[in-house]
C-alpha cells in the first residue's frame, strides 16, 4: 500500500461514504427481505386489481396486470442489485488481469491495448444491446453484456498504475533479488491498484444497474414477467397517463440506487485515491 | 503538424480494425435466429437451410469476414434481413432526429454546464459550489427514462392541463425537421433535449469545475488579480481559456456516452431516429442493422476522438506534435 493509505476511519467519516453506504445497506435489506415487506406476489397477475392506485392495500398501487407493484419494485431490487454488484465483479478481474499483463508484459501491450482500444470504440450500451439480443437475454447474458464493454476502462488504469509502479525502487530491487514475475506482479503490485480499483468498482456497478434497466426498457432484457425496474416501466409506458405510478416508483428506486452509488463512489474517491477526481472514469453511460 | 496528421489517422486504422472484428464476430452469437425468424413458425430444415444460404451463412468464416469487410471499404454494410433495404440508406433516413436531438443537446448542455461550473470553481466550497455540486451528482444518477417521463407529466400533462397557453404547444409524441419551421421544430424537440441533458450537464459541470480549479490555482491568477484584471475577466479570460483542453474533451467523449441516452430518449418520446432503428432492429433480429449502427457510431466516436486531439493544437500552444 501507498505511505498515507487512508484507515478505514477516515473513509467512515466522509459524509458521502456513511450517506450513500447507508442508504445502500437500507436497500440490500429490502431486497434481501422482500419476501417480508411485500404482501403480494411480484409475479401473479390479478385482471380485477388492475391499474389500481396506490392505496393502504397496494402502497404503490397495482399494474395494468394487477399486480402489486411495491413487490416488483422490491423482487426488483434483488436483480438490479445482483448484477451491479456481478458485473464490477468480473469487469474488475478482468480488466485488472489484462491491465497487469499489458503494463508489465511490454511484448503484449501493444497488442491488447489496440484490441482494448478497438473495443472502447464501439458505445457500450450499443455493444450490451448486441450480445443481449442476438444471444438472448437470461440473467447470464445479460451479466456479460454489461461487463464486457466495462473491461477496456479498467484495464487502462491498471495499466497506468504498474507503468507508474515498475520503476519505484522496490520493484526495481525485487526484480534484482530475482523474484518470480508473479510475485511481483501480485504481491508488490497489485495492492497499490486496490484504491483506485475500489472506486471504479462502484461506478461501473451504478453503470450496471443503469445498463440493466435500460435493457429491460428498450424490450431487450430479462423476460417481461422477470420483476425488474425496467420491466415494471417498460409495462408502465401505455399506460402512463392513466397509471404514471408505475414508472415513477421504480424509476424513484433506480435514481435512487445510482445516486447512493455515486455518492459512496465519490467520498470513496476523495478519501481513497484523490488523484482520480480528474478522471472521467466514472460516468456512467445511460 | 502535417506529420501528426498523417500518424493520427493511421493509429485509426488497427482500433476500427477491431471494431470490425468485434462486430462480425456478433453475427456468429446468432445461430441461425435471423433465418428462423424468416422462415416463419411453420419452417422446415430444408428452407431454413436455404434462407441460410441465401445470407452466406453457411460459408466459412474466414470467407464471411473478407466478403464483408470488402463490402465494408466499399461503404455497403449490408441488407436489412426484413425489408431488403440497404442498412446505410436505413441509418441515413433515420439519422435527422438522432443529429437534431444530439446536436440540440449539446448547445444547450454547454451553454448551462459551463456557466455552472465555472461558478462552482469561482464559489469553491461555499454554499451555492455545493449545490451546483449535488445537482451534478442527482443529474449523474437520474436515468434518462425516469427524468423523461417526470418531464411528460410535468409539463404537457400537469402545466398543461393548468396553463395551456403556456405549455399546450409541448408536443410529447414525434418529430419534426427543423426545415418545418422552429416552432414545430422546438415544440417536438424541447422535452427529448431537457430529458437527455440532465447527465450530459452533469458530466461538463463537473470537468469545467475541477479544470478551473486548477487553472484558478495558478501564479497568473494572482498576477491577473493584482494587476486590477475584473473578476469576470480573471474567470473568463485567465482561468477557463486555461482550463478548455479538458472541458472540449470532455464535451466530446460526452457525446458518445449520450448514445445510449439517445436510443431510451427516442423510445420515450417516439423519435423515429437511430435509437428507435435499433430497436426494431433488435425486436425483429435484424442483425445487419445492428451492426451498421455499431460501426456507424464507432467510427464516429473515432472521429471526434482525432478532432478533440487536432483541438488540443489550435486550444493550446503549449501542445506541440
Amino acid at each position: 500500500m501507498r505511505a498515507g493509505a487512508p484507515s478505514f476511519g477516515t473513509m467512515l467519516r466522509h459524509p458521502g461514504v456513511w450517506a450513500g453506504g447507508g442508504m445502500l445497506a437500507l436497500l440490500v435489506v429490502m431486497a434481501a427481505a422482500a419476501p417480508l415487506f411485500a404482501a403480494y406476489d411480484p409475479i401473479e397477475i390479478v385482471p380485477r386489481m388492475r391499474l389500481k392506485g396506490p392505496s393502504a392495500d397496494h402502497l404503490l398501487g397495482t399494474d395494468a396486470s394487477g399486480r402489486d407493484v411495491w413487490a416488483r419494485v422490491a423482487y426488483g431490487a434483488r436483480v438490479s442489485l445482483f448484477i451491479g454488484v456481478t458485473a464490477a465483479f468480473l469487469a474488475l478481474t478482468a480488466g485488472t488481469l489484462i491491465g497487469l499483463v499489458s503494463g508489465y508484459v511490454r511484448v503484449l501491450d501493444g497488442v491488447l491495448m489496440r484490441v482494448m482500444d478497438g473495443v472502447m470504440a464501439i458505445p457500450g450500451i450499443l455493444l450490451a444491446i448486441a450480445l443481449v439480443s442476438l444471444q438472448g437475454a437470461s440473467l447470464l447474458t445479460v451479466i456479460v453484456a454489461i461487463f464486457i464493454p466495462e473491461i477496456p476502462r479498467v484495464a487502462r488504469l491498471v495499466r497506468s498504475i504498474v507503468l507508474s509502479i515498475r520503476e519505484e525502487p522496490y520493484v526495481e530491487a525485487a526484480i534484482g533479488l530475482g523474484t518470480p514475475t508473479r510475485v511481483i506482479l501480485f504481491r508488490h503490485i497489485l495492492p497499490n491498484t486496490f484504491p483506485a480499483l475500489i472506486v471504479q468498482g462502484t461506478y461501473i456497478a451504478a453503470s450496471a444497474i443503469l445498463i440493466e434497466a435500460l435493457l429491460s426498457f428498450i424490450g431487450a432484457g430479462l423476460s417481461p414477467e422477470t420483476p425488474t425496474w425496467g420491466n415494471t416501466i417498460a409495462e408502465g409506458r401505455d399506460v402512463f397517463q392513466r397509471a404514471p405510478w408505475i414508472i415513477l416508483a421504480p424509476g424513484a428506486f433506480l435514481a435512487v440506487t445510482v445516486l447512493a452509488i455515486n455518492v459512496m463512489g465519490d467520498g470513496l474517491r476523495d478519501t481513497l485515491d484523490p488523484r482520480l477526481a480528474k478522471r472521467v472514469g466514472g460516468v456512467a453511460q445511460q | 503538424m502535417i506529420r501528426f496528421l498523417i500518424f493520427r489517422l493511421m493509429a485509426t486504422i488497427p482500433v476500427m480494425g477491431v471494431v470490425a472484428m468485434v462486430v462480425f464476430a456478433l453475427v456468429r452469437l446468432d445461430r441461425g435466429k435471423a433465418a428462423a425468424q424468416l422462415a416463419g413458425d411453420n419452417a422446415t430444415p430444408e428452407i431454413i437451410a436455404r434462407i441460410n444460404e441465401q445470407l452466406g451463412l453457411d460459408r466459412p468464416v474466414w470467407e464471411q469476414f473478407l466478403v464483408w469487410l470488402g463490402g465494408l471499404l466499399q461503404g455497403d454494410l449490408g441488407r436489412s434481413i426484413q425489408s431488403k433495404i440497404p442498412v446505410l440508406t436505413l441509418i441515413g433516413d433515420r439519422i435527422e432526429p438522432t443529429l437534431s436531438l444530439a446536436a440540440t443537446t449539446l448547445v444547450y448542455s454547454v451553454l448551462i454546464a459551463v456557466p455552472m461550473g465555472v461558478v462552482a470553481a469561482w464559489q469553491h466550497g461555499r454554499l451555492l459550489d455545493r449545490i451546483i455540486m449535488i445537482l451534478a451528482v442527482i443529474g449523474f444518477s437520474v436515468p434518462v427514462f425516469v427524468l423523461g417521463y417526470a418531464l411528460i407529466l410535468a409539463f404537457p400533462i400537469w402545466l398543461g392541463d393548468a396553463f395551456p397557453g403556456l405549455f399546450g404547444w409541448l408536443q410529447v409524441q414525434g418529430f419534426r425537421p427543423i426545415r418545418d419551421g422552429l416552432g414545430p421544430f422546438l415544440s417536438t424537440i424541447l422535452l427529448p433535449t431537457l430529458a437527455l441533458s440532465g447527465i450530459y450537464i452533469a458530466l461538463v459541470a463537473r470537468i469545467t469545475r475541477a479544470s478551473m480549479l486548477e487553472a484558478l490555482a495558478q501564479d497568473y491568477i494572482r498576477t491577473a488579480h493584482a494587476k486590477g484584471a475584473t473578476t469576470r475577466r480573471v474567470l473568463t479570460r485567465h482561468a477557463l481559456r486555461n482550463a478548455a483542453v479538458p472541458i472540449v474533451s470532455v464535451i466530446g467523449i460526452g457525446l458518445v456516452l449520450l448514445i445510449g441516452g439517445v436510443v431510451v430518449t427516442e423510445t420515450v418520446f417516439n423519435i423515429p431516429g437511430i435509437g428507435r432503428l435499433t430497436v426494431e432492429a433488435i425486436l425483429g433480429a435484424d442483425y445487419p442493422i445492428i451492426q451498421g449502427v455499431l460501426l456507424v457510431f464507432s467510427a464516429i466516436y473515432v472521429m471526434i476522438n482525432l478532432a478533440i486531439d487536432v483541438l488540443y493544437t489550435l486550444l493550446d500552444p503549449r501542445i506541440r506534435y
